[in-house]
């Protein structure tokens, strides 16, 4: 790698064996893998339903607006509200356990 | 009324001289800015990532610019006016994708790369045969999505400067293949940036006008400007269409025929979704920034921005439906790409169609300047850096390689934008999605989670996911077999041609159904990596640590970029 290492072999081992790497390891997985889990559900439940369920989605509900219309405009309604919660949630819990842990790494390695 | 029975058969829209000079006008103002931020000698970290020199805002805005590529705008614009609601599929897919790469890719990919996709997915693995094989998959990827733009580009300036017939359309492509590779090579990776967020401000700007524009001709009602698309798409000379208008405002206008064509769009939508995450120039854009806290702002903002944006596409897709109806969105060079271009001049004349035909040119310009970047970086960086040259090269070399294959990509895209120009964009660039979803992310995905991913799992994932998409394309109704349609050539005559790329509807080689192979090449490029990390017990401890440390906590990140 062209990067230079700034902190030894060992000591990154040691702390992704900590409690505290392993802890905020599942903070994080905590967070993304759910979510992940939630949109892609959602989404295809949307691709599904549209593609399926024809008389469900194509029903006019006002006007020419049809159910699938709707939908797809939950989608983006989805998306927004994902990355509005996932940047205050990282911006509050994450990142200040990160660089705590960061530092600690710095520390260890002088 | 009578305007529009001379437009329907006439080939220009618009006045060409008027349209050659706004053309011109972007071209050159771009061009300054290129020379004024960026030239002079480049560092290989400055020529492909700009050295992290950019905001998370700054970059949010020139990813936006990068994904509201030609085929989001013009191919999206397009696909709605045709087959309305299926339209807005790619649109949803294109943006509920941003969240893959929000949540699992961005921040973990900066904290662990430093030049390319290599960097990170050779991290913990054998160096030489992951590099190898992630370069040739993001050149393959890159060079699809090439394909896209370029033939977007020929349609779009065939339309507004007159030229119609290939050779004409052909020059038009060679000429947009040559203004971008000299934005790439004066400018590099900062002088592309910023012509990806002054084209991105551009972009959204016009599109909004255009929207607020068509819907006050409809009152800003929705629903008053969908039954104006399904009006004047029943009064088409075509029967066919007439006869689906209704369907416009639901779905399953082009995807509800039969079970093939729902399956189609099933893998579709897998492809569009998984698709982002794995795009070379999209990944290289995480480089720009200095830290994954501004990665992750990058990415907030793009999401705002495309989200947004493909709200508007929405309306003007419709808003083309309406006011300039299938008949003559199909007679335009470009076809459903023309769309967008033809509402602006019924909406705004000549002045409206230069200025946004303007826009949608540099859009082009940049993205595909932006494609060569990641392609040249990886060449360079990953093959005769790290595989030809052990690591040994200086970077003096390295941007010098990069440079020359800018120039071979260019080529190569001119040639290939040639022979695909007559095809939908947003139908193209859904293909490259398809390809970086089976043969990067997987990789991607298992390298940064999965602690028994090795080399064996990254080779069989890469090179399986890469054969078995593109292996399925060549074989599939887009390539050749369709059946022939009768057509109107640019001399008048009519002739019996096949919508594939293959136009000889003699020539039929296909037996894969489906126009899009996400369905069976994703899991394909996901299961091969399983099986083969299983298979082999190499496993790096040492590597493996470092890597999760850092890519979790930023650590190393401030020290490489300081040096």
């Amino acid at each position: 790698m062209s990067t230079k290492p700034t902190a030894t072999s060992e000591a990154y081992v040691a702390v992704q064996q900590s409690p505290e790497f392993q802890s905020l390891r599942r903070k994080f997985r905590g967070f993304v893998f759910p979510a992940t889990a939630f949109f892609l559900a959602w989404y295809f439940l949307y691709v599904l339903l549209s593609i399926f369920a024809p008389g469900f989605m194509n029903k006019h509900v006002a006007g020419n607006v049809s159910v699938g219309l709707i939908f797809g405009f939950l989608q983006f309604v989805t998306t927004f509200a994902i990355t509005f919660m996932y940047a205050r949630w990282a911006n509050r819990e994450f990142d200040p356990a990160a660089e705590a842990l960061g530092d600690h790494l710095d520390g260890s390695a002088k | 009324m009578t305007s529009l029975s001379t437009l329907a058969t006439a080939t220009t829209v618009g006045n060409p001289k008027l349209n050659i000079g706004i053309f011109l006008a972007f071209v050159v103002f771009t061009l300054a800015i290129v020379i004024r931020v960026a030239s002079g000698k480049k560092t290989a970290e400055q020529y492909y990532t700009s050295a992290g020199a950019f905001s998370g805002r700054q970059n949010g805005i020139a990813i936006a610019g990068d994904y509201l590529s030609a085929a989001s705008f013009l191919g999206i614009a397009g696909a709605i006016a045709l087959t309305g609601l299926d339209g807005f599929l790619y649109s949803i897919g294109f943006l509920v994708a941003w969240l893959v790469a929000l949540l699992l890719v961005a921040e973990l990919m900066r904290n662990t790369g430093r030049f390319t996709m290599a960097d990170v997915l050779s991290y913990r693995l054998r160096q030489r045969p992951v590099r190898i094989a992630t370069a040739v998959s993001v050149m393959c990827v890159s060079l699809f999505y090439l394909l896209a733009q370029m033939a977007g580009a020929g349609g779009l300036v065939s339309l507004l400067l007159g030229v119609s017939g290939d050779t004409a359309q052909n020059i038009v492509i060679a000429i947009v293949g040559t203004v971008m590779v000299t934005y790439v090579l004066v400018g590099g990776m900062k002088g592309t940036t910023w012509v990806q967020i002054i084209k991105a401000i551009l972009l959204i700007a016009g599109a909004f006008v255009m929207t607020v524009w068509v819907l006050g001709k409809y009152g800003f009602s929705l629903s008053g400007l969908f039954q104006g698309a399904v009006d004047t798409t029943s009064g088409s000379s075509v029967e066919k269409t007439s006869k689906a208008a209704e369907k416009l405002t639901t779905y399953g206008m082009k995807y509800g025929k039969d079970t093939t064509t729902k399956i189609d769009f099933i893998s579709l939508s897998l492809a569009l979704v998984l698709g982002t995450a794995g795009l070379p120039h999209v990944l290289q854009r995480f480089y720009t920034v200095p830290t994954s806290k501004q990665a992750r702002k990058s990415v907030e903002w793009a999401i705002w921005l495309i989200g947004g944006f493909y709200l508007l596409t929405l309306v003007i897709g419709f808003g083309a439906a309406a006011l300039v109806g299938p008949d003559r969105i199909n007679a335009a060079p470009g076809k459903a790409n023309a769309a967008a271009p033809l509402l602006a001049y019924e909406l705004g004349g000549s002045t409206l169609l230069g200025i946004i035909s303007g826009i949608a040119f540099a859009t082009i310009l940049a993205v595909v300047a932006g494609l060569t970047i990641a392609a040249s970086a990886t060449f360079a960086h990953d093959i005769y850096k790290e595989v030809i040259k052990n690591g040994q090269a200086t970077g003096e070399q390295e941007v010098k390689v990069a440079r020359i294959a800018s120039m071979v990509i260019a080529v190569v895209a001119i040639l290939g934008g040639m022979l695909a120009k007559s095809q939908n964009i947003a139908f193209l660039v859904a293909l490259a999605f398809a390809v970086a979803a089976s043969a990067n992310l997987p990789t991607i995905l298992y390298s940064l989670f999965w602690k028994g991913f090795n080399t064996r799992g990254a080779l069989w994932s890469i090179y399986g996911g890469l054969i078995s998409s593109i292996g399925l394309i060549i074989f599939s109704p887009v390539v050749s077999g369709k059946p022939g349609v009768p057509t109107k050539l640019a001399d008048g005559t009519m002739a019996n041609l096949s919508p594939s790329m293959i136009t000889n509807p003699n020539i039929d080689f296909h037996w894969f159904p489906l126009d899009n192979p996400g369905l069976v090449s994703i899991p394909i490029g996901f299961l091969l990596g399983y099986v083969g990390s299983k298979l082999s017990k190499e496993f790096d401890a040492a590597k493996y640590a470092e890597m999760e440390v850092r890519s979790l906590t930023g650590h190393g990140v401030a020290e490489a970029i300081d040096h």
